[in-house]
């Protein structure tokens, strides 16, 4: 028959794309978890064996791990709430009818747009440096002494200049997601006499539900491994070294690509702790 | 209590005046239907009743007291919605009791009325399922019933049987006019579908661009239409309308015929012409009629089964004495 060729067809045409995608994938999960089990010293003798689990029991009892899993929680759990709490408000801002209206969601989605690397210098030199950035000036003209943001302040400026950049996104999402609530719901709620508020709570927050789910399961996966602003900012310093941030020092900087490997696995690990975990508290907004 | 009054209501987006300053009085426990082709501003007028938009001039009464500057929910007024706009994450007890709540109701008298407005409705099955898993029937029912158990003063429809397939639109129909005659409560009922107008109301008001054609109970409009646009819009099928020498023969400008009136022979009568269109329901037969030097086409309502065929050269005879008489202006000449 014309369509079992077909089918056959289909399969043989998508097979290099299908091939391509899963190699992409496997090769280094697969490297990354034989290395795991090897002492692999890249300038201190090469590849020195197989050693078991001895990698993943050091990684583990190094007194660096427990707290980078801590701050990496922290962060990704601060800039959830801070996106999200302030991407509902913004985005019910943007959907009021206004002048200029195109121009203003254009300047709101700005900053996705810009690299991490390149807006947590930004943030880094102009807005937090304790002598010149302009919070400093601003602090000096109330008369206060200025923060040394990222030293004092490390984990809450960061969680500050992530949430800046995916604010936006999370906007942009809830704001389709306002404009698709039938209007009629709102006008006969406010005819059964619901507040503002209560309409807001009654109304428009749970029709937001499924793209809140949404937000908060994308931005988890992209947060889980933020590095740049990390490395921009703070170097890891000031209890700001996340398990990414670990993982990389421990690679890089002590050259023992073995301990940064079960590192790594241990990051997949805990990635999918949390999925699990976002995934049954949310997840339920996604039925029906 | 509801007698809502209109007092030279005007409405304007921008610069388009969408309704002319305008004077209605819809008496307590009359159930009125505002009917008119789309954009006629059947919509924004009870919108404005509704207060869900505000009036640019002129005054709204309810119950003698100006309620043009009240917000909606303080009008004592309940609609319904041509979407039904149910809040599809509660259940249907929660969707019904949710205007008692906002008025912080006591519990046991929310129960109290959720369960008899559920009996009076058939929904009694269904209080605990959310709105995406009833039928259109039943999701209508339950708009209804988060209006009953406000006990309002009047009732606001926005086209709300639009939705619904042509059965289940004769069958709740049906069940508004009931449930009318039940509570005896002021009822503003909007559509475009004048069978509807003709079978619910007690007063129709036909609207036209914003200006009331016409007011008046659905026989009024039916035998006495006040000028062409009413006349064409009430009645089906369509009144014929006849121009020229015809209509001079009465003295008018244009004279119209319902279908109705005019009887259909192979042998005698005034006008002549060629069948073309037929239209079998059983209980009716409508024929279009062409060729007949008076209009386009003409139709002809015949009892039952009547056997003339395509193409077939046939008699009209009117009844002289159901003939509408309209002058230049399209406006009734009266006998």
């Amino acid at each position: 028959m014309a369509t079992q060729h077909s089918r056959s067809a289909a399969r043989i045409m998508m097979a290099p794309a299908v091939i391509l995608l899963l190699g992409w994938m496997l090769v280094p999960l697969t490297m990354t978890v034989l290395f795991s089990f090897k002492k692999y010293l890249p300038l201190r003798g090469g590849d020195l064996g197989w050693v078991g689990f001895d990698n993943y029991v050091r990684f583990v009892s190094s007194s660096a791990f427990w707290p980078s899993v801590q701050v990496t929680l922290v962060i990704v759990g601060g800039v959830l709430a801070i996106t999200v709490a302030l991407g509902v408000l913004l985005a019910l801002l943007l959907d009021q009818p206004m002048w200029g209206q195109g121009i203003v969601r254009i300047l709101v989605i700005a900053p996705f747009f810009v690299m991490p690397t390149v807006s947590a210098l930004v943030w880094k030199n102009m807005f937090m440096d304790p002598v010149n950035g302009l919070f400093a000036h601003l602090w000096k003209f109330f008369g206060a002494e200025p923060v040394s943001w990222l030293s004092e302040a490390s984990i809450q400026s960061i969680i500050m200049i992530v949430s800046w950049q995916w604010l936006p996104f999370a906007t942009l999402i809830l704001l389709t997601a306002i404009q698709s609530l039938d209007s009629e719901q709102l006008e006969a709620s406010e005819m059964d006499g619901a507040s503002p508020l209560a309409r807001f709570g009654y109304i428009i927050l749970p029709h937001l539900g499924r793209a809140i789910t949404v937000v908060v399961l994308i931005q988890t996966i992209f947060l889980l491994s933020i590095f740049a602003e990390i490395y921009v900012t703070t170097q890891g310093a000031f209890g700001t070294r996340t398990l990414t941030f670990l993982i990389f020092q421990r690679v890089l900087e002590s050259q023992n690509v073995g301990l940064g490997s079960a590192g790594g696995v241990y990051a997949i690990i805990l990635a999918n702790i949390v999925a699990a975990f976002l995934m049954r508290i949310v997840g339920k907004n996604l039925d029906s | 209590m509801g007698r809502i009054t209109l007092d030279k209501v005007t409405k304007r987006f921008g610069t388009a005046e969408v309704i002319p300053p305008l004077d209605l009085t819809i008496e307590d426990g009359e159930f009125t239907v505002f009917v008119g082709p789309s954009g006629c501003g059947k919509s924004t007028l009870l919108r404005l009743i509704a207060g869900l938009e505000d009036v640019s001039s002129g005054q709204i009464r309810i119950d003698g007291e100006d309620a043009t500057m009240t917000p909606p929910a303080k009008r004592g007024l309940a609609m319904v919605f041509q979407s039904y706009a149910l809040y599809p994450h509660m259940s249907v007890r929660k969707n019904i009791a949710f205007p008692m709540k906002m008025a912080k109701m006591p519990q046991e008298e929310q129960d109290r009325r959720i369960a008899s407005a559920a009996k009076a409705l058939n929904l009694t099955d269904y209080l605990e399922r959310r709105p995406g898993q009833l039928s259109g029937g039943q999701r209508q029912r339950v708009a209804i019933g988060r209006a009953i158990v406000r006990e309002p003063s009047a009732f606001l429809f926005d086209e709300p049987l639009s939705n619904l397939d042509a059965a289940l639109r004769v069958g709740m129909r049906l069940e508004i006019s009931e449930l009318h005659k039940r509570l005896q409560t002021t009822m503003v009922y909007v559509t475009h579908d004048q069978v509807e107008a003709m079978t619910m109301a007690d007063k129709i008001v036909v609207l036209r661009a914003g200006y009331v054609e016409q007011v008046g109970s659905p026989l009024d409009l039916y035998h006495a239409p006040q000028n062409i646009f009413v006349a064409g819009f009430i009645g089906s099928p369509k009144m014929n309308f006849i121009e020229g020498a015809e209509a001079a023969k009465y003295n008018a400008h244009t004279i119209g015929v319902r279908p109705e009136h005019i009887a259909i022979s192979d042998s005698e009568g005034p006008w002549s012409g060629v069948v073309g269109v037929s239209e079998h329901l059983g209980s009716d037969t409508f024929f279009h009629i062409h060729n007949t030097g008076l209009a386009e086409t003409i139709t002809v309502r015949a009892d039952g089964e009547v056997g003339f065929r395509h193409g077939d050269r046939v008699h009209l005879s009117p009844r002289t004495d159901v003939i509408h008489r309209f002058d230049a202006e399209g406006l009734r000449i009266n006998a």
